[in-house]
């Protein structure tokens, strides 16, 4: 009897164990798929040529295949997602975690996970129908379809992240912090910005770093408003990402040419992006639970 | 005797549900006023009434009269943060702010304009050596506060409240997470500050009354049952319930 039962669990826990593996597997193939694709481009290419070449022509006649300009609007969106979507999902969290009444919050707490739910495509047609004619007939500019406007997107995708993990936060923050300053005469908005926030910074951060990680490995949504030419980024030009690099030329490319396995380089490139990206993002999860 | 604050019934409900009932009583300066009662009987309401911390929690009415000084501190022309200042508070649990020790000191007066550093300075080490904890952190001061023991987060707390020097400080039930030495550290540091403050202080231990306190409150459900000078209280209750209770009948 004593021994069925140990059996049973053992075979349980080996079933869990199995698994717990699939995922680690999968990480393990992906990696292992993606360095040996993308190994090969790269040494064809040279590698400085390849990561700091200012030009991508890869259907010319003499190829080129420098992904700078991807790298460096990929870090732009990025960047520029960040620096406009955290200081309003900050805010919000604030609002929602500290100052909105019950009915309130419960509204745009929903609005938020709905937002959240919205898949990419749905983001990238509402922006290609309203942001990028908005966009052209502001600024008067031939085209709409720019950095702009897959910054604005790509801020819009990452608020409900950094609202959700903010608010979690912030909400975790102990009431006896707050009672205190209120207790020495500060005013409540004083205490949010100078007990609470400073008390959930490490979950803020986190907040950051998972938006950041968000807004870099989105493609589908940036592809229908960015306009997707490979040039050097500014802010109101026709830009590509390294995800839509990827993605908008993998269905054309021939089996086994140098553009197709480029394309992987590129992929390869993104990952060890997101790599880092999770590294430092566990670094801070680790420190907000210490 | 002057009267800091004289509170004239004094009502609170939670919701529906009444917590102070008709309360009326005269706080004496630099002086110690213990409240005692079984728990549950509204001490820490009464405590939170007296630098209006309830006005922070849903569904919370109050009616009568909370004299501060000749001013009722539930009038509209009254400046909560400036009474608060005037009133500080030291919770039941030590609730330092995870930050450094002098930031924690220091926290009130920025909040209240002072940006000098020397006066900084000055204030921080002045209030430590008002709650007796200078010696013991004058070289960590850039420490966080959450590293001290529980009972110098406490003597910390009330440094921080003595940092935007305050008038009245109310201890609601101060030594209760401590060890015996650490409250009796408390219990002397009270007993001198209130050469300089008025304080009112919630207890469970009757003792600590006795040792520390000149006057005593005793809260019964919501009713202020009796009032007056501590030692003839405990010697000599006029009520038949403060006697119950004094003698660890109930509570
Ligand atoms: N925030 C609150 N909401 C509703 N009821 C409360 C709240 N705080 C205290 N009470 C109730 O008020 C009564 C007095 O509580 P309290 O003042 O904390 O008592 P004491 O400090 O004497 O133990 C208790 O019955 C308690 O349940
Ligand atoms: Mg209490």
């Amino acid at each position: 009897m004593k021994n069925r039962k140990r059996l049973m669990e053992n075979a349980i826990h080996g079933i869990f164990l199995i698994l717990g593996l699939i995922t680690v597997g999968c990480v393990l193939l992906i990696t292992v798929y993606l360095v040996i694709s993308g190994i090969p481009a790269i040494r064809k290419i040279g590698i400085l040529n390849f990561l700091f070449g200012r030009k991508w022509a890869s259907t010319a006649v003499e190829p080129q295949y420098g992904i700078f300009p991807f790298i460096l609007t990929s870090i732009y969106g990025t960047a520029g997602a960040i620096v406009a979507g955290v200081p309003i999902g900050f805010m919000t969290a604030v609002y929602l975690a500290k100052i909105a009444p019950l009915k309130v919050k419960i509204v745009i707490e929903a609005a938020v996970s709905l937002l959240a739910g919205i898949p990419s495509v749905v983001y990238g047609l509402v922006g290609m129908m309203v942001l990028v004619p908005g966009i052209r007939i502001v600024f008067h500019i031939p085209d709409g379809a720019s950095l702009l406007a897959a910054i604005i997107v790509l801020a819009i995708m990452i608020l409900p992240s950094i609202i959700k993990v903010s608010l979690t936060a912030l909400e975790a923050v102990p009431r006896e912090y707050e009672d205190a300053s209120l207790a020495l005469g500060a005013t409540p908005v004083e205490t949010y910005f100078r007990v609470s926030v400073p008390a959930a910074k490490s979950g803020i951060a986190a907040a950051v770093v998972l938006g950041v990680g968000r807004a870099i490995g989105e493609a589908m949504a940036i592809m229908m408003v960015a306009g997707n030419a490979p040039n050097m980024p500014k802010v109101f030009q026709s830009v590509r990402f390294l995800t839509t690099a990827v993605a908008s030329e993998m269905s054309y490319a021939a089996d086994g040419s140098l553009q197709k396995q480029a394309l992987f380089s590129i992929a390869l490139v993104l990952f060890l992006f997101i790599m880092l990206i999770n590294a430092v993002l566990n670094f801070f999860l680790k420190h907000s639970k210490e | 005797m002057n009267h800091v604050m004289t509170v004239k019934e004094l009502c609170l409900w939670y919701g529906s549900t009444q917590a102070l009932k008709d309360i009326n009583i005269e706080i004496e300066e630099r002086s110690i006023t213990a409240l005692i009662g079984p728990s549950g009987c509204g001490k820490s309401t009464f405590l939170k009434s007296l630098n209006r911390m309830n006005d922070l929690i849903n569904g919370v009415r109050i009616t009568g009269e909370v004299c501060y000084r000749n001013q009722n501190i539930f009038d509209k022309d009254v400046d909560v943060n400036e009474l608060r200042r005037s009133i500080g508070m030291v919770f039941q649990k030590p609730n330092p702010f995870p930050m450094s020790i002098y930031d924690n000191i220091a926290y009130g007066p920025r909040t209240h304009g002072i940006k000098n550093k020397a006066k900084l300075d000055d204030i921080v080490e002045h209030s430590l050596r008002g709650a007796a904890i200078w010696e013991e952190v004058k070289d960590r001061l850039k420490k966080s506060a959450l590293g001290l023991s529980g009972g110098q987060q406490q003597r910390l707390c009330i440094a921080r409240a003595l940092a935007v020097e305050p008038d009245v400080l109310l201890m609601d039930e101060p030594t209760s997470a401590l060890d015996p030495i650490s409250t009796s550290k408390i219990e002397e540091l009270a007993m001198e500050l209130k050469n300089k403050y008025t304080i009112i202080i919630v207890t469970h231990n009757m003792q600590q009354a006795v040792r520390i306190s000149d006057n005593t409150a005793f809260f019964l459900l919501g009713d202020l049952i009796e009032y007056g000078n501590t030692e003839k209280m405990f010697e000599q209750p006029k009520d038949k319930r403060t006697e119950d209770y004094i003698t660890g009948r109930f509570g």
